[in-house]
């Protein structure tokens, strides 16, 4: 247990909830699930990015009549899947915008049979230009998305940005490109739907958000609350890859299951889930940064766009995250951020772990390298000089609460990484040797919770009950997916309740049974969602002090005899509480300006990387990340959840590469979407600073995204270190590699160091 | 065409085509739904299983191919519904999260154990490579493994999977 804190149950590494389970391999994920007279359902697609459709053929050899077959003029009432706005079609009617979208559904009790069913349907169209990148979209050649290709835009600023210029002594710009990147759960997307005209709709499903889903079948059916049940089952990984489109595939399901009339599964496999699935946002940032003789920063202008994919979906609120994270941890005097949501003729490109902060902290931390080098800082150094503290404010006008310093953090990452030592002896054994060693580092934060007002317009409610059994239940609608959701809820149940770890459960959520305590993202479950079940705790303690049941000063067989006592006098006990925000919590969406996040995670990733300069292959040799999250829960899992983003930055800096091909993904297998096997990820040390946030669950802030943010920057900064060069995009592949060193060995003898883009005219 | 072979100690008789995966016959015929499918091409190592004592994916493996061999799956690693030191040692080290990954991680920690009853961190990182991981890093999956290997190596003898 970390020093100064009393509790018995938060804080220590209790078991996981539903671990007996997984190791055991009796969980049941949705493709283990079967129901009586259930058929097979799946989707045809289109193969074209833009255009229309003219004919739909269903060929002669395929016996019809055995398949039941959904088209757009199935769709009872409007053709949308509720996401933000209602763009996005549940089926192709006539207007194709993207590659793999859906026209038609077909279901039958055999799989293979529906397999060779799908193939046969011809689509005869009429092609029409499409837009595959941000520059297509800005160009406007054609227009395939509102007045001008954008789906959003935001302006966030705060000083007088225009005036810093004249001082600076150095103006600094660059260019920073990120790719897309696909979630790769192993376990693909999956529901089984069932439709009934009495009882309406019911999913079962491998799901984030319950009530996101609930939301989507409630508008495409018109059904009332009451008659859709969503229920998640257990879910093998999502990472954000199962927050909007499990509402897709749950309408696709319950068309089919309604036409059908009997419960319809469909599970995708590797090849359609990524070909056909959200990805995270490809990137692109400009910088223009003013900066003093002494390496202050005075002001920069941040352009950051993103491609959004066809349909809008949750570009805005990606782009949003994005934007406020786009300055970093540092202090800046004046700043203004310019952020698009550009479409494009790809399939929707959509929630994926960090949520639009790992592209723009990508860029600013390639940046910081590029204006140490500049200034003739060390990257250390420059950071030093700049790091925000608490009282200052930040980008949209939030006086830090925080209390944070970024320099003891960066203090103890460069010591545990041994940074400076293996700096000095990279620099002498480099010259000599064919593989080129490097260290990096990145400084970030990451938001905790909803963007804003996000919060208080989800108002989430989380309920706590005792059981008959003489347990005491959890009601969230958060789900488990691998992060630890169902443990730390327990733990902090228990020991608000002072109770054992083990009489507390949790209810599978299920729309019929559990409250809507929001959407499983944002990294908000432990400190908005854990703070929710604490208050319902405290209300139960509350009841049952108050009827008489309980004394102060009460032990854990006194509080489960008083839970009996009470179900036994008034038939159920059950508490709900609701969300309020922190006090002097504000946000103003029109401006842009106010508290974006209550809190902040915030970290500094040391990388140590190696480029082999015969097959051009770069690899990460070890990683120091070391974090300030407010108090951790379990520090097993949080650790695991630490370590398995940083895996995931490490496939994003150096090995994961979507290759599209007029808005296609090529490669849409694991044999060439390669993400880091065991013996591609290095020691992974975590290091935890803990300084609890009073409005958190004891003292949790967020901790899910935040290890996304940090390794990309890291390990292309100690690419450069190691090689020279600044490669200003990730993924870095060996071809990028060779592409930047043969080029160089063909015009020098010795590989140049490529200078950032400098404009002004150098100190003064 | 019927196959013979047996399972987790079971001897089972099926009736699927020869080039039936594996995978399906264990999942859809057997009901030993505990091998998952994650790729359906050898590449995520999901489906692992043991044939004969080595660690295959069972969907690269047609059903005629498994006529005659002795299988194991996650189902039999464990006895009476009770852990395996290995499968302890995944739990308290906290090396399942989503737990999509885990039986066949299992399955190739237990081959790797099998192989190299206190194997090295190199070893460990060759020996689970077949096997993909999104959740962990692969860094709480290690420690289980090292630590049984540390502490348990002569318990895994006994550990279910003969």
């Amino acid at each position: 247990m970390a020093p100064g804190f009393k509790e018995t149950i938060v804080g220590k590494s209790v078991l996981r909830k539903e671990g007996p389970e997984k190791v055991l391999g009796q969980s049941r994920y949705i493709d283990d699930i079967e129901m009586p007279e259930m058929w097979h359902g799946a989707t045809v697609r289109t193969r074209i990015a833009h255009g229309r459709v003219k004919s739909i053929t269903f060929p002669s050899h395929i016996p019809w009549d055995e398949f039941v077959v959904v088209t757009a003029a199935d769709i009872p009432f409007e053709n949308y899947i509720a996401h933000i706005l209602k763009d996005h079609p549940c089926l192709v009617d006539k207007e194709i915008r993207h590659p793999e979208e859906p026209v038609v559904l077909l279901a039958h009790p055999d799989k293979q049979r529906l397999r060779a069913a799908v193939d046969a349907v011809e689509i005869e169209y009429e092609k029409l230009t499409g837009v595959f990148t941000i520059e297509d979209s800005e160009r406007m050649d054609p227009v395939i998305w509102g007045a001008d290709n954008t789906f959003k835009s935001y302006l966030m600023e705060k000083g007088d940005v225009d005036s810093v210029w004249a001082d600076a002594a150095y103006i600094i710009e660059g260019e920073y490109r990120t790719g897309a990147q696909e979630q790769l759960y192993i376990e693909n997307n999956g529901v089984i739907a069932e439709f009934s005209e009495t009882d309406g709709v019911t999913v079962w499903g491998s799901m984030q958000c319950p009530y996101y889903v609930h939301h989507a079948m409630m508008d495409l059916f018109h059904l009332p609350e009451d008659k859709v049940r969503i229920v998640q089952v257990e879910t093998g990984g999502a990472f954000g890859g199962k927050e909007d489109y499990p509402s897709v595939l749950s309408a696709h399901a319950a068309l089919l299951a309604r036409k059908a009339k009997r419960p319809i599964k469909m599970v995708y496999d590797r090849m359609e889930d990524l070909a056909a699935t959200t990805k995270r946002h490809p990137s692109r940032t400009r910088h223009k940064t003013a900066v003093s003789k002494d390496g202050k920063l005075l002001g920069g202008e941040i352009e950051f766009a993103i491609d959004g994919g066809a349909y809008a979906t949750l570009s805005a609120v990606v782009l949003s995250r994005g934007t406020i994270h786009a300055p970093g941890p540092y202090f800046w005097p004046a700043i203004r951020v310019k952020a698009k949501a550009m479409a494009t003729n790809c399939p929707p490109h959509g929630a994926f772990r960090g949520f639009g902060a790992p592209q723009s902290i990508f860029a600013l931390e390639r940046h910081m390298d590029h204006i140490a080098k500049v200034v003739g800082l060390t990257p250390e150094e420059l950071r030093r000089r700049n790091f925000i503290k608490t009282g200052q404010t930040t980008a949209t006008g939030q006086t830090l609460q925080d209390k944070i310093d970024m320099n003891e953090i960066l203090d103890q990452a460069l010591t545990e990484a041994d940074y400076h030592a293996k700096r000095k002896q990279f620099a002498k054994e480099n010259p000599a040797s064919a593989v080129k060693r490097g260290m990096g580092f990145a400084c970030f934060f990451h938001g905790a919770g909803f963007t804003g007002s996000g919060e208080r317009y989800l108002a989430s409610i989380v309920g706590l009950e005792a059981t008959a059994e003489g347990k005491l239940r959890v009601l969230v609608s958060s789900t488990e997916f691998g992060q630890g959701t169902n443990t730390i809820l327990s733990q902090v149940a228990a020991e608000a309740l002072r109770v054992e770890y083990d009489d507390v459960i949790v209810q599978r959520p299920d729309t019929n049974k559990v409250p809507n305590s929001g959407p499983t993202v944002a990294s908000r479950t432990a400190m908005v969602v854990g703070k929710l079940v604490h208050s319902a705790a405290l209300g139960m303690i509350k009841t049952l002090t108050e009827s008489g049941l309980l004394r102060e000063g009460y032990t854990r067989e006194e509080f489960l005899a008083a839970c009996a006592a009470h179900l036994q006098k008034h038939g159920a006990l059950k508490v709900l509480s609701q969300y309020e925000a922190p006090p002097n919590i504000f946000w103003d969406d029109q401006t842009y300006r106010g508290d974006a996040y209550p809190a902040y995670a915030w970290a500094v990733y040391v990388a140590e990387a190696a480029v082999d300069t015969t097959t051009y292959f770069s690899e990460v040799k070890n990683f120091v990340a070391v974090q300030e999250v407010g108090r951790v829960l379990n520090p097993v899992l949080a650790k695991g959840q630490i370590e398995g983003g940083v895996a995931q930055g490490i496939g994003y800096a150096i090995y994961e590469k979507v290759i599209w091909k007029d808005g296609v993904m090529a490669n849409n297998q694991m044999t060439n979407y390669i993400m880091a096997t065991s013996a591609d990820v290095p020691q992974i040390h975590v290091h935890f600073v803990e300084a609890p946030f009073e409005y958190g669950a004891y003292g949790a802030k967020g901790i899910g995204e935040l290890p996304m943010d940090g390794p990309a920057p890291a390990i292309l900064n100690a690419i450069e270190e190691a090689t020279g060069i600044a490669f200003n995009e990730c993924p870095l592949m060996p071809e990028d590699v060779f592409e930047a060193m043969t080029k160089t060995a063909h015009t020098e003898e010795q590989p140049v160091v490529t200078e950032p883009a400098f404009t002004g005219v150098g100190p003064r | 065409m019927a196959i013979s072979f047996v399972v987790n100690g079971e001897k089972k008789t099926v009736d699927v085509p020869p080039m039936s995966r594996l995978l399906d016959v264990l999942r859809d015929d057997l009901h030993l739904t505990g091998t998952k499918e994650g790729c359906g091409e050898g590449e995520c190592g999901s489906c692992s299983v043991l044939m004969n004592g080595e660690l295959v994916n069972s969907c690269l493996v047609p059903a005629l191919q498994a006529e005659g061999a002795t299988i194991c799956t996650i189902e039999g690693m464990s006895k009476n519904g009770e852990m395996s030191p290995i499968q302890k040692k995944f739990l308290e080290c906290g090396a399942a999260q989503c737990g999509i990954c885990t039986p066949g991680m299992v399955l190739a920690a237990h081959h790797l154990l099998q192989k190299y009853p206190s194997p090295t961190m190199e070893q460990i990182r060759e020996g689970l490579a077949g096997n993909l991981c999104r959740c962990t890093g692969y860094q709480r999956i290690f420690e289980a493994v090292a630590e049984c290997g540390k502490e348990q190596s002569e318990l895994i003898a006994t550990s279910g999977a003969k």
